[in-house]
């Protein structure tokens, strides 16, 4: 393939800070790579490791799930807790030899779409370097 | 007939009226006079102390507000007549022309681009950047729609122009637009019209608008802010360079006698400008510099905050004189700041930014607003109010709230605003009241057991989707997907037509889901929800696409690329469409009454609120009479003794039928949620109410400093207030030590009404004998607001004033002189004492609130008051619903303070006892008996004790979410190791569907 590769990316978002702060890139115009799909859940706790991993096993070449930041929550704790789901499937990924920086969790507030551009394209170079998930064979 | 009520000003304290009016079914008519709601909270960058995003937490309050069924939110409308009298009010308006309907307006944005009259100051980034004549105010804008200037505009001056009438799509624009009249007939009036920043130009030494490094703090704060015009970098206005050292100057416009200047303190510059300093340091590594007179951190942890500025961020603060002069540098632009160090010679720095921490003045056409309304101004042109009356005006039936009545922070504006709701309320509800009908919908269709028939509508947005995103290959993939039977594109998705083209598609098309794809369901799903339930469809059974903030927008120069995004998010919102379900909230009976713990000050006020809306109140007090702290007062507040009002409060509430006293009793237990609460009494009585309020206050510290109640001239200032009202006080040598008990390592805060109060008690002895010696030893005096006064009177007294900086540094007393520094003479002195007066602190009874919070699951704060649910927007309210705090119990305030936290909460209390029943989101958590097996782990992982495992009917264990308190975050489905728990409209196989659509049929480019 003479193309560049071209990931494609899952981002769950909260639906009070982090999606809020996908809006806000928007509305401000920042500019960024087109290969994330956004998926909204009411908290980045709502994101089931199975969630993840369903993403992973059926080809996504990243996952970043994006919280409010500590203490900011909207439901109190939430996202304390979905930090350590994804500290511990981290684990679990790299115990299974799957490279865990595939998986990263950020905080962005409904106020950062700036944080939102950056953290967003630094994860699809990161992805880019890594090359394709391994999970998925060529042509399949 | 029912009345309306009227709000005017819709800024935060304005738009919180109006909602805690609608919400207890109040219909509203809130009118702002510019073409925006928010006031200046939305053009603020962080709120202190918590350094919240302020367009964050007002947003959804905007929002609640413009799409509440019974408010009508005039913008761009002035109140020009008032006649009548409380009760019964002919008001009439007057409707400013905007020359852009704002009904069919869809703020596209076409017309702004394509406007030839450009370069005007824009006003909402203080002339820092500029608009067209044809504009939207600000990006954030409710109503988000154009407005014309008419006299900067070419076609209306001179009929030459129009384009921007070519180029709207919808129309929408009209140059014959003219002012025009209303009249409204209201029940009572609420003056919410904010303040007016002081005039920075006054300060001619200063420099600012002749230095263009020197900008006022509210032009730094759009500076600072992400949406501001530099999006938050923070730039030398000169150079465009990036700033190293910035100075803020503190009290401009504040506390002084200088011509144009004001002697109040303006309350809020010492926090703000801390928050701004610390901001900036975050973006950037800048040395910044704070010159202060005194710092006024009275606040709910306001001192810590700036402990924090100083310890954490390395802010330095210069306690010093008055900053006399700032000089430009006509080369470098750089600032020379000229100002007395602490010890007392004249020096300078140079800075490259110079801050002004400009002070509040009352809000423009204050006079004018007082004749109309017809109410009276106090001596610094604000609203008059009183001591025990704080929200009213000198009109029946007409209130106040926020900066108008005196320069005022938001959370003590929000809470205000609350009570002055309540206040209104009380001459809208009679025995004739008639509560705004809900309004009544098609019956909804049955969808259960029907293959999904989806209607897709893609929005062009103009040109801000269509431009990038090719919507008609979008719409035409769309009708190619599973289950789609209807797929369309619209020029304005949100524009009437097309919502009512939806409502009609649902009926002619059958449809059972409808899909949107434009922008962010945060702002517009409501709007298209409502669309679905026009049309008899459920409307959790409507999905959006967001392709414009999440797509066009962010990938203009990828129109390929954006396009197959465009399709993979239109496939991935369809796919979970075809699982939604209809969803109802359960509805949760309410108990019409309300119970008040504690019968201060604080309680009965809040008991007799409630009751004037015809609602049985339960005041339960612990000790055997009414009354609380207050009873320890022997002073007067505007003329009449606070013995006096207590009394006359005390005869008020017994006297009243709805108000049942429960005198000598304790709270055991308080079972239930919001709505359905058993009060449990250590008697074994049980009183069901639908909301609580802690007013259980706080009491005085007792010092343990200089042998306090062994040594006989040492005595507190209620001991000192106690003998001088007994006239047995004979001390003609008095001291007094502030900030006992506070600000100190065990008890970091300050106790907010220390200050005033010893200085009340200086200017009394004083008055009763000038030639008695009285001296305060203080940290900083904290007479913020229009105490200034006592700060001032006591001055031109005669009082001493010596300062302290530290516990370990206090004043030493010998029993007949005390040894402190003086800041004039620079030097410790020693003054001949016979009564050492100790201004103790107040100190929260932290036991008995842990107490009552374990009963109802609400925080504490780490200074041991309560904890609120948002320290800015919901200063009343606890996380836990049907659950408020007012008064001390919240934090040591003076007794207006408490009078009007206490209308404030009592308005909370009535949004929910007013109702027959609540009804809860539909998308809370549910479990699946079946899958169950008790584990536990989604109850330990709610935050709001929202499930519990019972024993079910099979004596199995399994868990039960109570709707009623669930918020629907689902931590507890990803928690779940069965698979049971579930969360309706985020249900696992929901978003898994997005998955799977997203990536089975994914083509990698």
């Amino acid at each position: 393939m003479s193309e560049e590769f071209e990931p494609i990316i899952v981002a769950f978002c909260c639906n009070w800070c982090s999606y809020a702060g996908a809006d806000g890139a928007g509305v401000a115009r920042l500019q960024m790579p087109t290969n994330f799909r956004i998926i909204r859940t009411m908290c980045s706790a709502r994101v089931d490791p199975e969630f993840i991993l369903r993403a992973l096993s059926k080809g996504a070449d990243g996952v970043i799930v994006l919280g409010c930041h500590p203490a900011d929550c909207h439901y109190i704790g939430g996202n304390y807790r979905a930090r350590r789901r994804i500290a511990l499937l981290r684990l679990v990924l790299e115990q299974y030899g799957f490279d865990p920086k595939r998986l990263r969790l950020e905080w962005v507030s409904a106020s950062e779409g700036e944080k939102f551009q950056t953290t967003l394209t630094t994860f699809v170079d990161t992805i880019k370097a890594l090359g394709p998930t391994p999970l998925v064979k060529e042509g399949q | 007939m029912t009345k309306s009520a009227l709000v005017i000003g819709g800024g935060i304290a304005g738009i919180q009226a109006s909602l805690d009016l609608a919400d207890r079914d109040i219909h509203v008519f809130l009118v702002e006079r510019l073409p925006t709601i928010g006031g200046t909270m939305c053009r603020l960058d962080k709120t202190f102390p918590t350094n919240d995003c302020s367009a964050c937490i007002l947003s959804p309050k905007m929002a609640d507000c413009i799409g509440h069924p019974n408010i009508d939110t005039l913008t761009f409308h002035e109140v020009v007549k008032v006649e009548g009298s409380a009760g019964d009010f002919k008001v009439t308006l007057k409707k400013k022309a905007r020359y852009v309907d704002p009904k069919s307006c869809t703020a596209c944005g076409d017309c702004l681009a394509k406007c030839p009259s450009k370069g005007i100051p824009d006003e909402f980034e203080y002339g820092l950047s500029t608009r067209r004549a044809i504009y939207i105010p600000h990006a954030q804008a409710v109503p988000r729609v154009a407005i014309i200037d008419a006299a900067n505009c070419r076609m209306i001056q001179n009929g030459k122009c129009g384009v921007c009438l070519k180029v709207c799509g919808k129309k929408a624009i009209s140059y014959e637009d003219k002012d025009s009249e209303v009249v409204v007939e209201v029940g009572s009036i609420i003056a919410a019209p904010g303040f007016q920043p002081w005039n920075a130009s006054v300060a001619t030494e200063y420099g600012y608008g002749r230095f263009k490094n020197v900008v006022t703090a509210l032009e730094f704060e759009r500076m600072m802010c992400a949406s501001g015009p530099e999006r938050g970098h923070i730039k030398v206005p000169a150079n465009g360079e990036d700033p190293k050292k910035i100075a803020f100057i503190q009290c401009c416009g504040s506390r002084s006698e200088k011509q144009g200047w004001k002697k109040y303190c303006s309350s809020v510059c010492c926090m703000y400008a801390t928050k701004q300093a610390m901001i900036t340091k975050e973006h950037a590594d800048v040395q910044e510099d704070i010159f202060f007179m005194d710092i006024r951190s009275y606040g709910k942890e306001f001192e810590a905050y700036i402990n924090r500025a100083q310890k954490e961020y390395g802010i330095n603060m210069y306690r010093a004189a008055r900053v006399s002069n700032v000089d430009e540098d006509p080369v470098t632009k750089k600032l020379a700041v000229s100002y007395t160090d602490s010890e007392g010679n004249g020096t300078s720095q140079e800075y490259d930014i110079v801050v002004l921490s400009i002070g509040l003045n009352p809000p423009d056409g204050a006079e004018e607003m007082s004749e109309i309304l017809g109410i009276e101004l106090n001596q610094y042109g604000f609203c008059k109010t009183t001591v025990y009356k704080p929200l009213d005006t000198t009109r029946t039936g007409v209130f106040v709230t926020g900066a108008f009545a005196a320069p005022k922070d938001i959370p003590t504006s929000v809470a205000e605003a609350s009570g002055s709701a309540a206040k209104a309320g009380a001459y809208i509800v009679d025995e004739n009241f008639q509560p705004c009908a809900p309004k009544q919908y098609p019956q909804e269709k049955d969808v259960e057991g029907k293959e999904p028939r989806i209607g897709v509508w893609v929005c062009h947005c103009g040109i801000n989707i269509g431009s990038v995103v090719d919507v008609p290959a979008v719409t035409e993939y769309a009708k190619g997907l599973p289950n789609v039977v209807l797929s369309e594109q619209s020029q304005y998705a949100c524009a009437q037509d097309c919502l009512e083209a939806i409502s009609n598609a649902i009926r002619e098309h059958d449809l059972n889901r409808v899909v949107v794809a434009s922008c962010t369901p945060r702002t517009h799903e409501p709007l298209f929800r409502e669309a679905c339930k026009n049309g008899g469809l459920n409307k959790y059974l409507f999905n959006m696409a967001n392709i414009r903030d999440q797509c066009s927008w962010i990938h203009m120069h990828a129109a390929e690329a954006a396009t197959k995004k465009a399709k993979d998010l239109l496939r991935m919102s369809i796919a979970k469409a075809e699982l939604l379900e209809p969803l109802v909230g359960s509805e949760i009976p309410v108990t019409k009454e309300a119970a008040v713990v504690g019968g201060g000050i604080t309680g009965m006020n809040a008991a007799l609120d409630i009751a004037a809306q015809g609602f049985q109140v339960h005041l339960i007090e612990k000790e055997k009479e009414l009354g609380g702290f207050a009873r320890n007062f022997h002073h007067k507040e505007d003329g009449k003794e606070v013995s006096e009002f207590i009394k006359e409060t005390i005869a008020k509430v017994e006297k009243c039928p709805k108000i049942k006293i429960y005198k000598g009793a304790g709270i055991k237990d308080i079972p239930g949620f919001v709505g359905n609460f058993r009060v449990q009494l250590t008697d074994g009585k049980e009183i069901q109410v639908g909301a609580v309020l802690f007013a259980v206050g706080a009491a005085q510290y007792k010092p343990v400093e200089y042998d306090y109640g062994k040594a006989g001239n040492v005595v507190t200032l209620l001991d000192l207030e106690k003998q001088v009202a007994e006239d047995k006080f004979t001390g003609k040598n008095v001291a007094f030590v502030q900030c006992i008990g506070s600000r100190n390592d065990s008890v970091k805060y300050c106790s907010r009404v220390c200050c005033a109060g010893a200085l009340r008690n200086a200017i009394q002895l004083k008055m009763k004998d000038p030639t008695t010696n009285v001296a305060i030893i203080h940290k900083d005096i904290r007479t913020y607001g229009f105490r200034e006064e006592l700060y001032n009177k006591a001055s031109s007294l005669g009082v001493k004033f010596l300062r302290y900086d530290s516990d370990a540094k206090l004043p030493v007393f010998d029993g007949k002189s005390v040894r402190a520094y003086d800041v004039i003479l620079g030097t410790d002195v020693e003054l001949p004492i016979d009564t050492l007066v100790l201004s103790a602190g107040m100190t929260p009874l932290r036991a008995e609130k842990e107490e009552l919070a374990k009963m109802v699951k609400v925080p504490i704060s780490k200074d041991g008051y309560f904890f609120e649910a948002h320290q800015k927007l919901r200063p009343v309210d606890f996380a836990t619903e049907g659950v408020y705090v007012a008064g001390a119990a919240h934090w040591p305030k003076f007794m207006d303070e408490c009078i009007a936290q206490a209308s404030g909460a009592a308005a909370r209390m009535l949004t929910i006892i007013s109702k027959d029943k609540l009804v809860s989101e539909g998308i809370v958590a549910v479990s699946n008996t079946e899958l169950c097996d008790g584990c536990g782990v989604c109850e330990g992982c709610c935050d709001y004790n929202a499930i519990n495992i019972i024993v079910g009917d099979d004596g199995r264990l399994k868990s039960d979410v109570n709707p009623g308190l669930c918020k629907g975050c689902g931590c507890c489905v990803a928690s779940c190791p069965a698979g049971a728990m579930e969360q309706r409209g985020f249900r696992n196989k929901q978003i898994i569907a997005e998955i799977d659509a997203l990536l089975n049929d994914y083509q990698k480019v």
